[in-house]
């Protein structure tokens, strides 16, 4: 199977590399953007289109602002204090959680993408297996401690 | 420009030539004949592509929930009502723009120019068809691809998130800050399962590049192996755009309009803008990870060796598989009410994330027996080669999840068995001289019978 898979792969590069022969003097012609740059673009074309409704929003909408309509909304009642008041604090509990899975989820995305190489063997899916049950052990833990109950 | 590209890829480290190298996890479309200027043009059809089908998306939603509700929905402004939107978009743009007295000035600015902004950037890596021709260059119907474009989609949610929480925060109001807390505690809890689920499919693919999981796709939908991921998924998608059954930051009945309740005009238009726009980035990567992106469906696909996988037939499969994925966000509003938030957190956390985790491991172990990794025996069945290693892991978790399965719903029973074992205790309403309904769990002496037993007696 590995002897195939190389032998496929020598293949594959031998094709690429023929292929490429050709390819430099369009590549010279036509410069490639990074990809980056393309979605810095998408980015910036984003903030234009916001910039765009709120200029044309300017142009077109009243401006008549009293204080009435600037109160805070409470549903037809007199607001009371200030909207910035003490909360319970699970939100917080829950924000923590998400830092560490999350980013034990991030770990498991570049395995996924080498165990096609046929070099690591049994051995690493054991080692998942361990690192993803180190994990469960972690929110099993915070699960008995109550956190992720919500009264 | 060609400065700025190389600038940019000193800094990424991306290699000229990336796309030239088969197999490996770099993308497999070729943009080697895209010029910038036909990026631009690209990048502004898909705004175009965007816009639109949003248009029409809000005009089919209400439509088709006045179907379900059985009234007809909006059928007066242009034909069938389908200028309802544009006319509605006219009308926040011609209403006065209110900054409230207690709300962070610029923050709350800033809130729907990242709401609105960053929705439409993972759209950026979806591929929408094939190599066409477009003025002349060949080049894919794709605005760009990276090695790692799958993630820049969950880091794009997670930037996106920053709107939500910002609008509640600097509204200075109750009702948005809850909103803003809620959503974007719900929105990073259901992230962590939907990156999960789709760690099943860069084990199947070996990449996370959008075009090299297409590719892969080719003779087998991800939907068939990796069910479960899809399963997942599909709900994950949900809660990510705070749509019902899960629009728990926007509750009505509870909190007003949630994160968005101070604001108007246009920059309210900006949070719906984003919200439908997400919808479709979601319905988007669903298809491209599970449906195949932009292939046509297994019949069609051999018709004429091949004749409906080429050239701009993609763009047609892609947007009928997207809509799907759209009338089943319509159907579910349609049809289900909204959960309790201590329900779907539970069902997040205790149930989604561990379950997700097992299964990315369940999948591991399947892929490395098709790897060879326990040995090169195989076995012919209904004309395709499955090996021996393979079929037993697949036996293997499949009987485990039955066993789990066949335990808990033991334990259900018990439960309810246990439950209902207790005779609910009887009460007499008119005890205390006014009459008192029965409490839960408690049971009505009836008074008619309580007469005959004392008539009997006598």
């Amino acid at each position: 199977m590995s002897h195939a898979a190389t032998w496929a792969f020598r293949v594959r590069v031998a094709a690429a590399a023929a292929t490429s022969r050709h390819v430099p003097a369009q590549v010279a012609r036509l410069p490639r953007v990074s990809p980056y740059v393309v979605v810095a673009a998408v980015v910036l074309v984003g903030l234009l289109l916001f910039v765009a409704a709120m200029g044309a929003r300017a142009l077109l909408a009243p401006k008549a602002p009293t204080r009435a309509k600037l109160t805070t909304y409470e549903s037809g009642v007199d607001p009371v204090g200030q909207g910035w008041a003490q909360t319970q604090i699970r939100y917080f509990v829950y924000a923590f959680l998400y830092v560490i899975f999350a980013v034990d989820a991030v770990y498991l995305f570049p395995w996924a993408l080498v165990i096609r190489s046929t070099g690591l063997g049994a051995a690493s899916l054991v080692e998942i297996g361990v690192f993803i049950g180190i994990l469960l052990i972690g929110l099993a833990h915070a699960a008995r401690r109550g956190l992720l109950r919500w009264f | 420009m060609s400065s700025l590209a190389f600038a940019a890829e000193a800094v990424t480290g991306i290699p000229h030539l990336a796309a030239a190298v088969p197999g490996a996890d770099n993308p497999h479309a070729d943009f080697s004949d895209t010029p910038w200027w036909l990026s631009l043009v690209k990048a502004l059809l898909v705004f175009v592509f965007l816009l639109v089908n949003t248009l029409v998306v809000i005009w089919f939603e209400r439509r088709v929930i006045g179907r379900m509700q059985q009234r007809p929905g909006p059928n007066r402004t242009g034909p069938f009502g389908l200028l309802q939107t544009l006319a509605d978009g006219i009308k926040l743009a011609l209403k006065e723009d209110l900054t409230p007295k207690n709300a962070d000035k610029v923050v709350f600015a800033l809130a729907p120019m990242i709401a609105g902004a960053m929705a439409f950037v993972s759209f950026a890596i979806i591929p929408m068809g094939p190599m066409v021709s477009m003025f002349g260059h060949r080049t894919p119907l794709q605005l760009t691809d990276t090695p790692v474009a799958v993630l820049l989609v969950l880091a794009v949610a997670g930037v996106g998130v920053y709107g939500i929480v910002l609008a509640g925060w600097s509204s200075g109001s109750t009702y948005p800050l809850l909103g803003g807390l809620r959503s974007t505690a719900q929105v990073i809890s259901y992230e962590i399962a939907m990156g999960l689920a789709l760690v099943a499919i860069f084990l199947y693919s070996g990449s996370m590049s959008t075009s090299q999981i297409v590719y892969s796709q080719r003779d087998l939908w991800y939907i068939l192996p990796a069910f479960f991921s899809f399963l997942v998924y599909v709900v994950t998608m949900v809660g990510e755009t705070n749509r019902l059954p899960f629009d728990l930051a926007e509750g009505e009945g509870e909190l007003t309009g949630g994160f968005h309740t101070e604001y108007s005009s246009l920059k309210f238009a900006m949070f719906f803008l984003g919200e439908y726009v997400n919808m479709f980035t979601v319905s988007a990567l669903a298809t491209t990870m599970f449906l195949g992106g932009w292939q046509a469906p297994p019949g069609i696909a051999a018709i004429n060796d091949g004749m409906f996988n080429h050239g701009w037939w993609g763009l047609l499969w892609f947007v009928i598989k997207l809509w799907l994925f759209m009338f089943f966000f319509v159907w579910l509003r349609g049809s289900l009410p909204r959960v309790r938030y201590d329900q779907f957190m539970r069902f997040g956390w205790k149930f989604l994330i561990p379950v997700t985790l097992a299964w990315v491991v369940a999948v591991a172990f399947i892929r490395g027996a098709q790897l060879g990794y326990f040995g090169n025996s195989s076995v012919g069945l209904a004309g395709r080669e499955f090996p021996v290693a393979t079929l037993i892991i697949v036996g293997l978790i499949a009987a485990l999840a039955l066993a789990v399965t066949w335990v808990w719903e033991g334990k259900q029973a018990e439960k309810q068995a246990a439950a209902e074992a207790q005779l609910p205790e009887e009460i007499d309403p008119f005890a205390g001289g006014y009459p008192v309904p029965p409490l839960p769990g408690q049971r009505l002496r009836e008074p008619s019978l309580a007469i005959e037993k004392e008539s009997n007696r006598a």
